[in-house]
């Protein structure tokens, strides 16, 4: 659509920018603050300047942490784009059918997520839990508290349960733009189901595939609750993702600095990642003439 | 209409009875792969209303697939006690005052981005979703501080106020995606007709994007309701979540699982009510509006 310029339009943005302001920039420049400064407590503040974020830079416990929330984020991603794709291709295409799929696939997705981490805990556990009781029947050890492991199969098993949904609800959004014209046309030339999916479904999906890889990637690096309450970050620090550090730097030990440095630095990186995908996904828009 | 382009094609071929098997195999095959993603979903919310049906004693008794002795005890617990019940009253407080900020914000911010090009547009867009992508975790502390100085701490619209981080970018993504579908020839219109901007807004453009706006809403008290960290943070008492009173469960004598079980699925309750009502744009919701 082409648009007119006006630069009262402004007007209307500035209470969303007023509001945005108070509960992002202002909590931000805190942040930033602590982040070059040292304190003794009393309120007492002295210029730290890069001290923080050479220290940071420089300690083992934040890249091994970076280093698990990447491999959690790459392993859902891995697992959840080709399901939600798969599930989607498998979707009843209307009617009652595609309703009631629906609405049961959003179900996780609405469930508040210290709900969703309480649901793990308990199906996972070997005594009351059906999965755990199954697997140990079984034969199999598995104990999400003690096992590094089981832990992290628990976690991933869980974060595909709870949002694997969304990937192939957008797949499936996308799929139903297609016309079916596209279909027939690729029925008369005999192409194969491969073929189908590999030429037709699959650009016509790319839009969204970026937007739910974007909100996986996002939501992922940001993990917090249901680690947190499934796992509390251990056995020993084997699912300390970035977020459960940073709370238990920040809140449980106070150190104010380093935190706030580990903040930036956390903070940056999902701009970067994000920005790149942002990208990608305006110029797929622009190309699409949308 | 298939039908016409398909049978000349098949007409031509001699493959009848792999044909009719391939039909078949296409018909069963995605409702089976259908059928086990949704046992695997429906499975641990099956098991969490289970424990909820159970009383504590029978959950470590023995193992059972289903209630031997049904009891709602738990949930008589739950809706009798204030302290756990408030803990509903509280998070929907927060969550409609969120969602009514959200939209009332976002709805002029989408109109302009939808309709106006003016100086800085694109980056305060991109700026606005940023948000969207900040951790939680980093903004926990610094709320706290802010709030905290403010005199806002433990009251709902603080927390409202913080879920607007990323409920008000997400609004105006959403809001914004919807707008772009209406046409640009009726405001053009009805300024023609003599429309104020604040009439032809309110009387006529909020009408045509109704949907857009329930959708916008629904993600807010979504996001609203299943956020955790920044509500449990932001209060102590008087406007504490559910999320944050489950954690109660916990006590000396040992876990309450029953208990537990039961306020996780009075919280699934609210979420599953809506969905019904925007089941069909629930992927143009989460697309940010853009399918």
């Amino acid at each position: 659509m082409n648009k007119t310029v006006n630069q009262k339009a402004w007007f209307l943005v500035l209470p969303v920018l007023v509001l945005v302001a108070f509960s992002a920039v202002i909590p931000l420049m805190t942040v930033v603050n602590y982040s070059v400064q040292d304190t003794f407590g009393n309120n007492q503040f002295f210029w730290a300047g890069l001290e923080w974020f050479r220290e940071m830079l420089d300690s083992e416990r934040m890249w091994n942490a970076l280093t698990r929330q990447l491999a959690f984020s790459a392993i859902i991603l891995a697992i959840e784009i080709p399901l939600g794709i798969f599930v989607a291709l498998n979707m009843p295409k209307k009617g009652f059918w595609a309703s009631f799929c629906l609405v049961l696939m959003s179900l996780p997705l609405l469930i508040p997520w210290n709900v969703v981490g309480t649901i793990w805990q308990i199906f996972g556990r070997v005594d009351i839990g059906l999965l755990g009781y199954t697997l140990d029947k079984l034969g199999i050890s598995y104990n999400y508290t003690q096992d590094f492991i089981a832990a992290w199969a628990t976690l991933i098993v869980m974060d595909v349960w709870h949002w694997t949904s969304l990937v192939a609800l957008l797949a499936y959004a996308g799929l139903q733009s297609i016309p079916d014209a596209y279909y027939q046309a690729a029925k008369i030339d005999q192409a194969s189901r491969w073929k189908v999916f590999r030429y037709i479904e699959l650009p016509k999906m790319a839009g969204v595939l970026m937007i739910a890889i974007l909100l996986r990637f996002m939501d992922s690096f940001m993990i917090y609750t249901e680690p947190f309450v499934v796992t509390g970050g251990g056995p020993g620090n084997a699912t300390t993702f970035l977020s459960i550090d940073l709370v238990k730097m920040a809140m449980g030990q106070f150190d104010l600095g380093p935190a706030a440095a580990f903040s930036i630095m956390y903070f940056l990186v999902i701009l970067l990642i994000s920005w790149v995908f942002y990208t990608v996904m305006t110029n797929l828009d622009k190309r699409d003439g949308v | 209409m298939t039908d016409v382009t398909t049978q000349p094609i098949s007409g031509a071929k001699t493959v009848t009875p792999a044909a009719t098997r391939r039909k078949t195999s296409r018909i069963n095959g995605p409702a089976i792969v259908m059928g086990l993603y949704l046992l695997f979903l429906l499975l641990p919310i099956y098991w969490l209303l289970n424990m909820s049906l159970k009383t504590n004693a029978e959950i470590l008794g023995g193992f059972s697939l289903w209630p031997r002795d049904l009891t709602f005890a738990n949930y008589t617990k739950i809706l009798t006690d204030p302290s756990w019940y408030m803990g509903y009253v509280n998070s929907m407080i927060y969550v409609v005052m969120n969602t009514v900020i959200s939209i009332t914000v976002a709805l002029p911010a989408a109109y302009a981005f939808s309709r106006y090009t003016f100086l800085g547009d694109k980056h305060l867009f991109f700026w606005l979703l940023t948000n969207r992508m900040a951790p939680p975790a980093v903004f926990a502390l610094p709320f706290f501080q802010l709030y905290s100085s403010v005199g806002l701490f433990d009251t709902h619209i603080a927390v409202a106020l913080a879920h607007c981080l990323f409920n008000v970018p997400l609004a105006v993504w959403i809001l914004e995606g919807f707008m772009r579908g209406v046409p640009k020839e009726i405001d053009e219109t009805a300024y023609i007709d003599g429309y104020s901007f604040g009439r032809f807004f309110i009387r006529i453009f909020t009408p045509l994007i109704a949907s857009g706006i329930g959708v916008a809403a629904f993600f807010c008290f979504m996001f609203s309701w299943v956020e955790l960290l920044l509500s449990r943070t932001l209060t102590s008492v008087d406007a504490k979540p559910i999320a944050a009173t489950m954690t109660r469960t916990v006590s000396a004598s040992g876990m309450d699982w029953g208990v537990l079980a039961a306020a996780g699925v009075l919280t699934i309750v609210p979420g599953a009510l809506v969905i019904y009502f925007v089941r069909n744009y629930i992927a143009k919701g989460f697309a940010l509006g853009r399918v």
